[in-house]
C-alpha cells in the first residue's frame, strides 16, 4: 500500500491536492484503489480515461473485442490507428499515455461464470459497462457474492440509466429488474443505435460515482436510478428499493448460474448453427433470381433512415412496424423475399406474412450486410 | 389526468410520442387507457397473463409501484407515471 506520493505525482495531482475533499489523504486512497472495468467500449472508454487521469492506482480491463471502425464514433479511448487492435491493448496505451503512474491489468477474455469470481475478487469496485443482459446479471451476482459495489450504467439511443448497486445494504440489479427481457425484445446498441456523445455523459456519471466511493465523499447514487434523456436534456431520479425478502442478506443470488440460459440466448462460446430451413434464401440466390428475371417481390423491412444508408435497387421499402397495415399492398400468392439489416426483423416479417395467409415467403439470410459481403461489395456496411 | 412518460424503446408503439395524458384513477386504469389507445404497446408491457413484464418497471412520480399498491396505486392529475424498461447497452 502506497503511503506517499512522489514529487512528480504531487505536481500531476495538484488540483486534487488543494481541495479539502480530496487532499493528500484522498489522493492516496485513489492511488491504492483497485477498480475493474467490465467492457472498454462506449461507457468503458470515458470511465477508463478519467479514472486513469484521476490517479486510480490499479485499473482492470475486461474485454475480448477488437477495435472496429464503427466503434470510433463514441469509444474515444481508441483511435483510427487502433482499428484491428485488441481493445484492452489500445485502451492501455491511451491510459498509460494519460497517466504512467497507474497500473493497468488486462483480461482479454469473455467474463463467464467460471472466471468472474476469480477476476473480480481482487478489486474494490466494479464498473459495469457491458452491452448484454447475461453479462449484466453475471456481474451483479458476482458482486453480490463478493460484496463489491457495482457502479452500473447502461445506454440506449439517447437515454441512459445509472446507479450504484451492492453497496452495503443497498439494492442490487435483481432488486431493480428480477428478470431479463426475452431475447430480441430490447435492441442492443448495434441494433438500436446510440448517440455518440451519450456514453460520454453517462460513463462520466459512472466515473464520478467510482471516485466518490473511493474517497468516501458525498452521497452515492445508491437506491436511486438516475435517468438521463439527452434529447430533452433532462435528468430524473427514481427510487430503487431493496427486495423486501432480502433485508440483511440477499436471498436471490446463491451462486453463479448459466446466464446465457437464464437470459434465453445461445452460448457465445459455441454459437448454434443458424437454422437453415426451406424458407431461407441466401443473398447469392436472391441475386440469381434478380439476374434471371424471375417474377418475385423483394421487400426491405428496415426503417426509412436505414434505407437511405444503403439499399438493394430492386427492394421495396415496407418497415416492419408498418407491415400489418400495409399487407393489402402485397399479393398473397406472389413469391416474396424479405430482407432487413441482419435477418432478424425480416424473419419476424416472414412469420407475420405467413400468419396472414401468404404462401411463398422467404427470408434472405444475413440481411443486407450479407448481401454487401457476398454479392455487392459496393454496398456499405453499417 | 395523469401523464405517462414513454421510454425511447417503446415510443415506436405510441406514434413516437414521449408522453401521453390518459384518464384513470389507478395505475392499472391509466396503463389500460394507454394500451387501448396504442394496442401495439400491450405485448411489450404485459405478458400473456396480463401481468406487467418483469423487465419493465412502473413508477408513480419517483416511487416504484411494486412498493405502493401495484396496479391499484391511485393516481390523480399532476401525477407522472414512468415506464422504465431495462436496457443493457454499454458499447
Amino acid at each position: 500500500m502506497a503511503m506517499s506520493l512522489s514529487n512528480e505525482e504531487i505536481g500531476r495531482y495538484s488540483r486534487h491536492l488543494i481541495m479539502p475533499e480530496v487532499g493528500m489523504e484522498g489522493q492516496l486512497k485513489l492511488k491504492n484503489a483497485k477498480v475493474l472495468l467490465i467492457g472498454t467500449g462506449g461507457l468503458g472508454a470515458p470511465v477508463a480515461m478519467y479514472l486513469a487521469a484521476a490517479g486510480v492506482g490499479k485499473l482492470g480491463l475486461v474485454d475480448f473485442d477488437t477495435v472496429d471502425v464503427s466503434n470510433l464514433q463514441r469509444q474515444v479511448i481508441h483511435g483510427t490507428k487502433d482499428i484491428g487492435k485488441k481493445k484492452v491493448d489500445s485502451a492501455e496505451e491511451t491510459m498509460k499515455d494519460i497517466n504512467p503512474f497507474i497500473e493497468v491489468v488486462k483480461y482479454e477474455v469473455p467474463l463467464t461464470s467460471a472466471n468472474a469470481l476469480e477476476i473480480l475478487k481482487d478489486y474494490d469496485i466494479v464498473a459495469d459497462g457491458t452491452d448484454n443482459f447475461p453479462t449484466r446479471f453475471l456481474v451483479n451476482d458476482a458482486c453480490v457474492l463478493l460484496g463489491i459495489p457495482n457502479v452500473y450504467a447502461s445506454i440506449f439511443r439517447f437515454e441512459g440509466q445509472a446507479t450504484v448497486f451492492c453497496k452495503d445494504d443497498g439494492p442490487c440489479y435483481r432488486c431493480l429488474y428480477p428478470e431479463p427481457p426475452p431475447p430480441g425484445l430490447v435492441p442492443s446498441c448495434a441494433e438500436g443505435g446510440v448517440l455518440g456523445i451519450l456514453p460520454g455523459v453517462v460513463g462520466l456519471i459512472q466515473a464520478t460515482e467510482v471516485i466518490k466511493l473511493i474517497l468516501g465523499e458525498g452521497q452515492p447514487l445508491q437506491g436511486r436510478l438516475m435517468l438521463y434523456d439527452a434529447l430533452a436534456m433532462k435528468f430524473r431520479e427514481l427510487k430503487i428499493r431493496r427486495n423486501p425478502e432480502c433485508q440483511g442478506k440477499c436471498t436471490v443470488v446463491k451462486e453463479l448460474i448459466d446466464y446465457q440460459q437464464f437470459c434465453g440466448v445461445p452460448h457465445q462460446e459455441a454459437p448454434l448453427p443458424a437454422p437453415v430451413s426451406s424458407t431461407d434464401i441466401a443473398p447469392q440466390e436472391v441475386k440469381q433470381l434478380i439476374d434471371s428475371g424471375a417474377d418475385f417481390v423483394l421487400v426491405d423491412v428496415r426503417e426509412p433512415h436505414e434505407y437511405q444508408i444503403c439499399k438493394i435497387d430492386r427492394a421495396r421499402l415496407m418497415p416492419l412496424g408498418d407491415l400489418p397495415k400495409r399487407l393489402d399492398e402485397l399479393d398473397k400468392n406472389a413469391d416474396i423475399v424479405m430482407h432487413c439489416k441482419m435477418g432478424g426483423r425480416s424473419a419476424k416479417a416472414c412469420d407475420l406474412l405467413r400468419a396472414s395467409g401468404f404462401t411463398k415467403v422467404r427470408n434472405m439470410t444475413g440481411g443486407i450486410l450479407a448481401w454487401a459481403e457476398k454479392v455487392d461489395p459496393t454496398v456499405p456496411k453499417y | 389526468m395523469p401523464k405517462i412518460l414513454i421510454p425511447t424503446p417503446l415510443r415506436q408503439f405510441a406514434e413516437k410520442k414521449d408522453a401521453v395524458e390518459v384518464s384513470g384513477a389507478t395505475v392499472g386504469e391509466a396503463l389500460a387507457a394507454l394500451t387501448a389507445a396504442h394496442p401495439d404497446m400491450k405485448k411489450n408491457l404485459f405478458n400473456d397473463e396480463g401481468k406487467l413484464r418483469s423487465f419493465v418497471n412502473v413508477y408513480v412520480n419517483d416511487e416504484d409501484i411494486r412498493f405502493l399498491e401495484k396496479d391499484k396505486t391511485a393516481v390523480t392529475a399532476g401525477d407522472t407515471i414512468s415506464i422504465v424498461p431495462s436496457i443493457a447497452g454499454g458499447k
